[in-house]
């Protein structure tokens, strides 16, 4: 059998859980979000990803009730929700600072909303023991949020806001405040949480590698306007601008006038070099303004002249170690610096390559992705 | 213990003499067995006996003690309430123009708020007697309770309502079940505070008491004026004997809690790693 892959995006029959109609924000004359159009479908984990005052976090909060657009609509399931409260919405948010109740134990923190709801005492035990079994609390249950270390809290703030088994939950930097190695760890402990449960996740973050692994789709804002929404392979392989290219990974940008021919684009780039080959959809229009972005890690770095059209020859300046990459800064004689990546799969005392070494490097055809802004 | 030198002796020395040698005096000379203040004449309990049994005395401190709870009791209550609006209504028509007239009375002369609230009873017709005292100790004292509450939710987390507005509370169970258990310290020590300025006040309550009601300062001022007997120095004592138990007990409390939380929390840390 089959496994279908996960993407209700691209079947046009799916209704979606979210739907921003047009929606713009302003508090006094700043623009917090402008005219945003976006379809959040069920059981997805959605990523906002921008810098800070980008707008993301303006849009989650919109959709928790704590903001209300200034003009357009918000749908959940159909119906819009600009003038529901947040104690009324089937959302619930997990907050930066966690925002866990200081005078309740963990057991009261999680049973909270529950109690709101009038739920019998029975049924919040049970509910309450399940979120604690699920985030592995089970030991903490009478102790209060001072008395648990930041990845504990983490766990309290996910179970509380998981606890009414809301249909959308939203995440502000969930993992801000945790240091690397357990923040990673938790990445797929959210993956994990968010699959049993099945719960939509919005989750807004600044962290590029953290919205690629989490996510199922990632949305890049930039001054309040979404700039790309894909899946993470997406925006990293065919980023749709110079702004996401470069905020999504590392990345070299050739900037070059195009020449559509078919749909291998020749990329004129500096006076005496041969052009350079890249294949592009977009038809670009002749001496069109154009930048050639090109990761490191697609790029091979050699001794000899290679036998690709793609090749420009210069002089190691620069290396990262980074243990099992390291990253080499090769300046052109045309003064460009070119960043080539390669996987160390020796041990350092034998590496090919050194300091002021003349190497050539080189890429396929289609490794190169054309950008016309 | 680190060694003080001879300067810091002397400041610490000058510093509590200024501060206690009155009082201490007082409390020596309580336990006189002469009627004459100035005269020592032996150890004697005698004037403690006689203040009990002296009834305009503790018709005062009941007077006293009854508006003191009263008024810091609504003076609280009114306070709580103006400085939640002026810490988080953001801006309103007219909001500087309420944080001034709140905080005015603290600045205002005693003399100035006990006339005014003199005229204004006399022009509405209110006799004057413990209900006139309380409105008017409930009147400045709100002002001190709204600074103590304010600065408190000032550094307030309000995400932490907003969490509770989100799982499921409406606004007014948000503030009862999650930002009045959190500013609760601040809300007492503003009743403390109100409660403590309503015992010590004279000017005011002088304004605003009738024949009829005469709390304690007015009494023990009053008896003074026909000269300084041992049982105002016993009351005295009294109070300053309840007063520093309070102060003690308090710091105590708060001091042992301190402990406590930072106990636990090194606890949590060295779970973590």
């Amino acid at each position: 059998m089959p496994q279908t892959v996960f993407a209700p995006w691209e079947d046009p029959d799916e209704k979606p859980l979210i739907r921003f109609q047009n929606v713009t924000k302003k508090f006094g004359d700043f623009t917090a979000i402008q005219s945003i159009d976006l379809d959040i479908y069920t059981r997805e984990f959605f990523a906002l990803l921008g810098p800070s005052g980008c707008g993301k976090t303006t849009l989650m909060r919109m959709l928790a009730g704590f903001e209300t657009p200034t003009t357009g609509k918000i749908l959940l399931g159909g119906e819009d929700i600009a003038a529901t409260p947040p104690n009324k919405r089937p959302v619930n948010m997990m907050f930066q600072s966690y925002a866990l109740f200081p005078h309740l134990s963990v057991w009261e923190n999680v049973a909270f909303g529950l109690k709101r709801e009038g739920r019998e005492k029975d049924e919040i035990a049970t509910r309450v023991a399940d979120m604690m079994r699920l985030t592995r609390l089970d030991k903490f249950a009478r102790r209060k949020p001072h008395q648990l270390s930041g990845g504990q809290r983490q766990r309290v703030a996910l179970a509380r806001s998981l606890a009414k088994a809301p249909k959308l939950l939203l995440l502000d930097e969930p993992l801000g405040a945790l240091d690397k190695k357990l923040r990673e760890e938790t990445q797929f402990e959210l993956m994990d949480i968010q699959e049993k449960t099945g719960t939509t996740f919005v989750i807004v973050t600044h962290d590029q590698e953290e919205a690629m692994t989490v996510a199922s789709r990632v949305a890049v804002m930039d001054e309040g306007q979404l700039v790309q929404v894909a899946t993470p392979d997406r925006i990293y392989e065919y980023p749709n601008s110079v702004y996401v290219a470069d905020f999504i990974g590392d990345v070299n940008i050739i900037e070059g006038a195009a020449s559509q021919s078919g749909d291998k684009v020749l990329v004129t780039w500096a006076e005496g070099a041969s052009p350079l080959v890249a294949t592009s959809t977009a038809m670009l229009t002749k001496d069109q303004h154009c930048y050639l972005a090109i990761r490191p890690e697609k790029i091979t770095i050699t001794a000899e002249e290679p036998e690709t059209t793609n090749k420009v020859h210069g002089e190691i300046i620069d290396i990262g170690y980074l243990g099992n990459i390291s990253t080499y800064h090769v300046k052109l004689p045309t003064g460009h610096m070119v960043k080539a990546q390669s996987t160390n799969t020796r041990r350092l005392s034998r590496r090919n390559f050194t300091w002021e070494d003349k190497v050539w490097l080189s890429w396929s055809d289609t490794a190169a992705v054309l950008l016309e802004r | 213990m680190r060694r003080m030198s001879g300067f810091n002796i002397v400041s610490l020395t000058f510093g509590l003499a200024f501060l206690y040698l009155p009082m201490v005096v007082l409390v020596i000379y309580s336990f006189n067995a002469s009627k004459l203040v100035t005269v020592w004449a032996g150890f004697s309990t005698q004037w403690y006996g006689e203040l009990i049994r002296n009834e305009a005395f503790l018709d005062a401190a009941l007077v006293t003690l009854k508006v003191g709870l009263i008024s810091s009791t609504i003076a609280t209550v009114l306070g709580t309430m103006a400085a939640w609006i002026l810490v988080r209504s953001g801006r309103f028509l007219g909001r500087t123009l309420f944080s001034g007239m709140i905080y005015a009375p603290l600045v205002m002369p005693e003399v100035i708020t006990g006339l005014s609230l003199l005229l204004l009873f006399i022009g509405i017709d209110l006799d004057r007697g413990v209900l006139t005292i309380v409105l008017a100790h409930t009147t400045f004292s709100m002002c001190y309770v709204s600074v103590v509450v304010s600065s408190r939710l000032a550094s307030f987390d309000t995400s932490l309502e907003e969490a509770a507005l989100d799982l499921g509370c409406t606004p007014w169970q948000s503030f009862r079940l999650v930002t009045l258990p959190i500013i609760a310290p601040a809300v007492i020590s503003g009743w403390l505070l109100a409660f403590t300025l309503s015992l010590d006040d004279l000017v005011i309550a002088s304004f605003a008491a009738g024949p009829s009601s005469t709390t304690l300062p007015m009494k023990i001022f009053s008896a003074v004026r026909l000269g300084v007997s041992p049982e105002i120095n016993a009351l005295s004592t009294i109070m300053i004997g309840i007063v520093a138990t309070g102060v003690i007990l308090f710091s105590l409390m708060s001091k042992r809690a301190t402990i406590r939380q930072q106990q636990e929390e090194r606890d949590a840390a060295r779970s973590e790693a």
